[in-house]
């Protein structure tokens, strides 16, 4: 085998099919940045679920005088209720950790909450927030046991899962990653037919040597060795393609819009070294898809085969 | 070195055999003519020898090879014995006469410098001296077939098939053709040339083999293009 013979071939290859390579790398690099926006996507839902997970719990809230539904009816929570739900909460399994919110401390986090609008938190007095429980899972997933065990308790008014309260936001954020996934099909797709005709045109064109190399006995390996390579070159500078531009996406859009916008969740943000991740897998998946796209369209023209 | 046993072909858009249980012997360093008219399984015969084509029923040795039993990987191997020369030279023209030699033995990875070394001897013994680094369209078409023979040749292969080398050429041209090819066969090199020069066959007094409809009609051994009976 001769290397570098190899290599002009395939270099010969692809100065004749200058537009239509170019064009197959376009794509390729196209369809990779969007197949690298879905795994960054899965990447920040997984961050944000980290992060967030890591704060929410349940929270049951127990009866103030203004609850008017059962099985509050207007009666505050007695200190026997409160003792009952907290020997409840304590002897669920999934429970990791539960700690008790007075009044006052609601208090507290509702002036820091609205503390840009005085006149709610002038109306409002300690009184009139419940207290509550927090209670942190061994297992975020299985709220709905302690919910279930927990409300309709006297004394309780309402168990929430603030789970409950981010998942719009982790829908829009699947929704956009299927539509980056179906997008990125589509672009695949088309990227695939190219690379088909790329390869079939660069064989045609050079019918007249593959019809002396088959006749002379070159090895089906050395014919197809440089149509593989072209192949392999053009998903290579794809990939490289999408590397840059799931680059871009980080330092454009996560550090230079997300990030700042919001400042008290830095953890929650898809770093660096996932990207440069998600960038290696995207060139190694053109080189694979391209060269494989190419092995097996001359495995089906008879052109190339002895 | 080229034996068809019993051999049909029958391409499958065709209603009637190409070859039709055809049964040749060629001996070692042999010259035999294939003689019939179009259409009567003459290229069929060589595009078995070279495996381009396979055989429906019948068995065929090329150098000691069946070729229904030769895996698609080693049919290379199997070429690289046999030379091929056609009526249209198949020369690639953006190549000069010395890179379309060498190309051959490039394919085929042979080092540099043996290539460097047989291509001039190659070029010698065919008579194109000095036209090395000519291209093939400032050669006659005679100077051309020589050019592929070179080529075919280069590797110095046991069998060297000729489809109608002199096809293109005029009668001068095709007796200088027809020389080098016995040159060739001397040395040792089995040919096998299929054509429709009667004038070539009958000066060579060679075997001649006849083909008609993908029989073998007539199977001489110091034959006429014509039937001599």
């Amino acid at each position: 085998m001769r290397f570098r013979l190899v290599l002009s071939e395939m270099m010969i290859g692809l100065r004749r099919n200058l537009t239509l390579t170019l064009a197959v790398i376009i794509t390729v690099g196209v369809s990779l940045v969007l197949v690298g926006a879905a795994l960054i996507l899965s990447r920040q839902v997984d961050r944000l679920k980290g992060y967030w997970y890591d704060k929410v719990e349940v929270t049951v809230s127990l009866c103030t005088n203004t609850d008017t539904q059962a099985p509050c009816n207007d009666q505050p929570a007695t200190d026997a209720q409160r003792t009952q739900i907290s020997q409840a909460i304590a002897a669920l399994p999934e429970v990791q950790r539960v700690y008790y919110e007075s009044k006052q401390e609601a208090y507290q986090h509702f002036r820091d909450q609205f503390k840009d609008t005085p006149a709610l938190i002038n109306n409002t007095t300690p009184d009139q927030l419940p207290d509550s429980y927090r209670v942190k899972l061994r297992n975020p997933q299985k709220s709905a046991i302690v919910i279930s065990a927990l409300s309709g308790r006297p004394g309780v008014a309402e168990v929430v899962d603030q789970r409950e309260l981010l998942s719009p936001l982790f829908r829009m954020l699947h929704a956009f990653q299927k539509i980056a996934i179906g997008t990125a099909i589509g672009v695949l797709l088309a990227a695939i037919a190219l690379i088909v005709n790329t390869i079939r045109i660069a064989v045609f064109s050079r019918r007249r040597e593959i019809g002396i190399m088959r006749l002379v006995g070159a090895s089906n390996l050395y014919i197809e060795l440089p149509f593989l390579l072209e192949g392999a070159l053009a998903g290579l500078v794809g990939g490289l393609l999408a590397l840059v531009g799931v680059g871009l996406i980080e330092s454009v859009l996560v550090h230079g819009q997300l990030k700042p916008a919001f400042q008290f969740t830095q953890t929650a943000f898809v770093t660096w070294s996932d990207v440069r991740f998600i960038g290696i897998e995207l060139v190694v998946l053109g080189v694979l898809m391209s060269t494989i796209v190419a092995f097996l369209t001359l495995s089906f023209s008879r052109a190339t085969r002895v | 070195m080229i034996s068809f046993d019993r051999v049909t072909k029958k391409y499958p858009t065709q209603t009637r055999p190409a070859l039709d249980t055809v049964s040749v012997e060629v001996a070692k360093g042999e010259f035999v003519f294939l003689v019939g008219q179009s259409g009567s399984g003459k290229s069929t015969f060589l595009r078995l020898v070279l495996r381009e084509e396979k055989t429906n029923h019948g068995t065929i040795h090329v150098a000691g090879k069946d070729l229904a039993r030769l895996a698609s990987w080693k049919v290379p191997g199997l070429r690289r014995q046999i030379g091929t020369v056609f009526q249209d030279f198949r020369l690639l023209p953006n190549k000069t006469v010395t890179e379309n030699v060498a190309f051959a033995l490039e394919v085929i990875g042979r080092p540099r410098h043996q290539i460097a070394k047989v291509v001039p001897e190659v070029l010698q013994l065919v008579g194109l001296q000095g036209k090395g680094e000519r291209m093939p369209d400032e050669l006659s078409g005679g100077e051309q077939q020589r050019v592929a023979i070179a080529r075919a040749f280069v590797n110095r292969p046991m069998i060297l098939l000729a489809d109608e080398p002199t096809g293109n050429l005029d009668p001068a041209t095709s007796v200088g053709i027809m020389k080098l090819l016995d040159r060739i066969n001397r040395v040792g090199t089995t040919v096998l040339m299929a054509t429709h020069d009667a004038a070539i066959v009958d000066s060579m007094r060679r075997r001649v083999v006849e083909l008609e409809g993908g029989h073998v009609v007539r199977d001489q051994s110091r034959g006429v293009y014509g039937y001599s009976h």
